[in-house]
């Protein structure tokens, strides 16, 4: 009797156990079935549960949906409003890096991916390699095609593919500080070799840092050199096997030596960006320049730049030249919308896609909390915002005098189909190069023959 | 012994192996039953995950070309690749630097503490626990900012005699930097350890040293602290495997300082940028069993080494 009543004991103990287990595992299956593919024409917004966002017509099919811009949410609502075939089922699981490592790791696991998702136009070849993107030419392309400029379609296709609908860019200006650069009667520089005279005429001045050096935006290294007449990259999916990489070519090298130098004379800052550190420095006007993205002014006053007695400091102008006769305009960050291959119905997906953040409502909202530089040409033609007079540059035209004629000349680059790679490396040797080991061209090295035998031990045929 | 006894009637004999099986049986049942529950979540968890990382680890996976079966060639890679020999090889120095500054600042802690009986030192055992009670990636951040030369007070420490604040997140002070974190957040925690151990120990012996003449001094050095000497190596078995496997304040002081603590900085953060960022589970789980290699290797030798010298000094 005793013995049963152990047994059963023993055989309840164990099955609570399995139970546990079993509602473990199944919770966590639901988490990333939430993100995943059930969304095909069987799921409607009835079942749909974990979204961020409410959806308002529940018997329609769903869409999952990754993004992180900061009116997501208002985005979302107006598609989901607007549109009466599709319901988006929104999520941010972080931003940039983070979000990667998941749709990485879904990737990976062949499930837990969303439909559609929010990458930044670098890293569409290092996802399409994988065949994680799905080419959504067939899907309404021709539609929407002359909705987005040249450039902002080739930074979103590979060969002839399209892998995604660009929503917002990143062309590249010098920001400034009007009051360091009046206090010490300068003129914005017009090409690179002014840059660093004027970095030196502060500097013996006993003036601020002229701008940083930040290890972790590779991105901006990887522009400028772009912007001197490098290529890293070169790529014809057609050929997927083979790959150019120019990582230390003249030009990689030269760009690389030039912030070596003006941080090696204490010209620039060495500081990471995006820091707290660097934040503190650009509100307390440590650093004259800032060379950054149309997105940049958004960022900065989120981060409660430009505010109380620093209002109105700050201006804009063209990116310095190499040669100015010849002008280069550059891009960094800047997303577009993919659909993955783990969507049920790419081309519902694909609606998604192409339909959102690209109604009036948003892409306002969007340009006049200037959290997006728009791609779309309904928001870049729109006079209101090419004559937007915009608060943080105190009241400067930037839209119109800087950052829609370095757009339009923008066009476009070839990315890597392991950005996530070379990014790392490149960073790893601007460390060196701040450290002051080695110099720009050493690094410009060490990045090609690094870069290059990851390459080769991924199978590719490098040229 | 009672079932040999009845060897002697063929058919009793056949019922008493029966009975013996299904009591047998029965005891066996339930021990896998008592077990079962250990057992399954043990399986689940642990072993099964590490079998499967076993697996992916005799692979390589490439962007051209597919999966294929390479056996060891990821370990051979492994221990050829700079990146992961000069992560082992800082986690190997960090520990012969920062375990026994943890150690010791542990321990004279914990004597003092033993030492004094008063309301401060119950407050003070309170607050050198603490740290250790704060989540790693707060004091990870934390740390960030006292070493901020922006809003650190370092800068004001340093400027009264007018010098520039050192960077302990830049390439030459990253390790004390570092050292200094990982001492402020486990010190508490080996404190409470060995200041339980000493609490164990009969105030008899102290008296009787007394007696003998030996002063507080001694009795620290020739009774206390050899009377803990297990309680020394538990925690420094805890620390050896802790730092060698180093990954939280890193991965989090590298949002700061990504010029100074690359992916590739300590073993665990080079397996995981392999498997998370790059999709190379391949390699990044042969990182990881290469890791394990090491941490074994170093504890195993570790507890052979000390294994006969029972007292500790």
């Amino acid at each position: 009797m005793a013995v049963q009543t152990r047994r059963l004991f023993a055989t309840a103990a164990m099955l609570t156990a399995a139970c546990v287990l079993a509602a473990c595992s199944s919770d966590a299956g639901s988490k990333s079935a939430a993100g995943a593919s059930d969304s095909g024409n069987d799921t409607t917004g009835n079942k749909a549960s974990n979204c961020t966002n409410t959806i308002g017509k529940k018997n329609l099919p769903v869409v999952t949906f990754w993004g992180w811009y900061p009116n997501m949410r208002l985005v979302v609502d107006n598609f989901n409003k607007q549109n009466n075939e599709v319901q988006v089922c929104w999520t941010n699981v972080g931003q940039g890096g983070d979000e990667y490592d998941k749709f990485q790791t879904a990737i990976s696991a062949g499930t837990g991916a969303p439909d559609v998702i929010m990458i930044e136009a670098d890293r569409i070849p290092t996802f399409q390699i994988q065949k994680a993107l799905v080419d959504i030419r067939k899907y309404g392309y021709d539609a929407v095609k002359d909705n987005y400029g040249p450039g902002a379609w080739k930074d979103v296709s590979i060969g002839g593919a399209v892998y995604g609908v660009p929503v917002d860019g990143g062309p590249m200006a010098m920001i400034y500080r009007k009051d360091v650069f009046d206090k010490y009667k300068i003129t914005p520089p017009k090409t690179w070799a002014e840059y660093e005279q004027a970095a030196q005429k502060v500097k013996d001045a006993g003036g601020p840092l002229f701008g940083d050096l930040g290890a972790n935006v590779p991105a901006v290294m990887m522009a400028l050199q772009i912007q001197k007449g490098a290529t890293p990259i070169t790529y014809d999916p057609a050929r997927p096997e083979s790959i150019g990489i120019a990582l230390n070519d003249q030009a990689s090298k030269d760009v690389l030596d030039y912030w070596g130098n003006l941080a090696r004379k204490g010209l620039v800052g060495t500081q990471d960006q995006f820091t707290p550190e660097y934040i503190s420095g650009v509100v307390n006007g440590k650093y004259a320049t800032y060379i950054s993205a149309a997105w940049a002014p958004g960022y900065l006053t989120g981060a409660g730049v430009g505010k109380g007695k620093d209002t109105g400091k700050f201006a804009v102008a063209p990116l310095p030249q190499w040669d100015p006769a010849n002008p280069v305009q550059v891009n960094w960050g800047g997303s577009a919308f993919s659909v993955t291959s783990q969507a049920k119905n790419p081309g519902l997906a694909a609606k998604v896609a192409y339909g959102l953040y690209a109604d009036d409502e948003s892409l306002t909202d969007g340009w006049t909390n200037q959290i997006i530089f728009p791609l779309n040409l309904k928001a870049l033609r729109d006079p209101e915002f090419v004559d937007l007079k915009v608060s943080f540059f105190d009241g400067q035209q930037a839209n119109k005098e800087v950052y829609v004629p370095a757009a339009n000349a923008y066009k476009g680059m070839t990315y890597s189909p392991f950005g996530q790679y070379y990014f790392d490396a490149l960073t790893k040797q601007i460390g060196a190069v701040i450290e002051g080991s080695i110099t720009g061209a050493q690094a410009a090295d060490r990045v090609q023959e690094d870069v290059a035998n990851y390459a080769k031990e991924q199978g590719f045929t490098v040229q | 012994m009672t079932l040999l006894i009845e060897e002697s009637a063929p058919s009793t004999q056949e019922k008493a192996h029966k009975a013996r099986g299904t009591v047998r049986l029965r005891e066996h049942l339930m021990g896998w039953l008592f077990v079962g529950p250990f057992a399954l979540v043990f399986l689940a968890l642990l072993i099964a995950p590490l079998a499967y990382a076993l697996y992916l680890s005799l692979f390589r996976k490439k962007l051209i070309g597919g999966t294929s079966f390479v056996l060891f060639d990821n370990y051979v890679k492994a221990f050829t690749d700079p990146s992961f020999l000069s992560g082992a090889w800082f986690v190997v120095r960090f520990s012969l630097v920062a375990i026994p500054l943890q150690i010791v600042v542990a321990l004279a802690m914990a004597l003092i503490l033993d030492a004094v009986t008063s309301a401060f030192a119950r407050f003070s055992r309170l607050m050198i626990f603490l740290p250790y009670a704060i989540p790693t990636v707060i004091g990870a951040v934390m740390w960030g900012f006292l070493y901020s030369r922006s809003f650190g007070p370092l800068s004001d420490v340093f400027g009264v005699f007018g010098a520039t604040a050192p960077d302990f997140l830049g390439g030459n002070l990253i390790f004390y930097g570092l050292a200094n974190v990982v001492t402020w957040q486990w010190a508490g925690y080996y404190m409470i350890i060995l200041y339980a151990a000493l609490q164990g120990i009969d105030p008899a012996l102290y008296e009787a040293a007394r007696m003998d003449g030996a002063g507080g001094r001694q009795i620290a050095l020739r009774i206390k602290i050899p009377l803990i000497a297990p309680a020394l190596l538990l925690i420094l078995v805890f620390a050896l495997i802790g730092t060698l496997q180093f990954f939280n304040e890193p991965q989090f002081l590298r949002f700061l300082a990504a010029g100074t603590i690359g992916p590739d900085f300590t073993p665990n953060m080079y397996a995981y940028q392999q498997a998370f960022a790059l999709a190379n589970f391949n390699y990044g789980s042969a990182i990881s069993f290469a890791l394990g290699g090491i941490v074994f290797a170093g504890v195993y030798a570790f507890l052979f080494f000390t294994r006969k010298r029972r007292s500790f000094l």
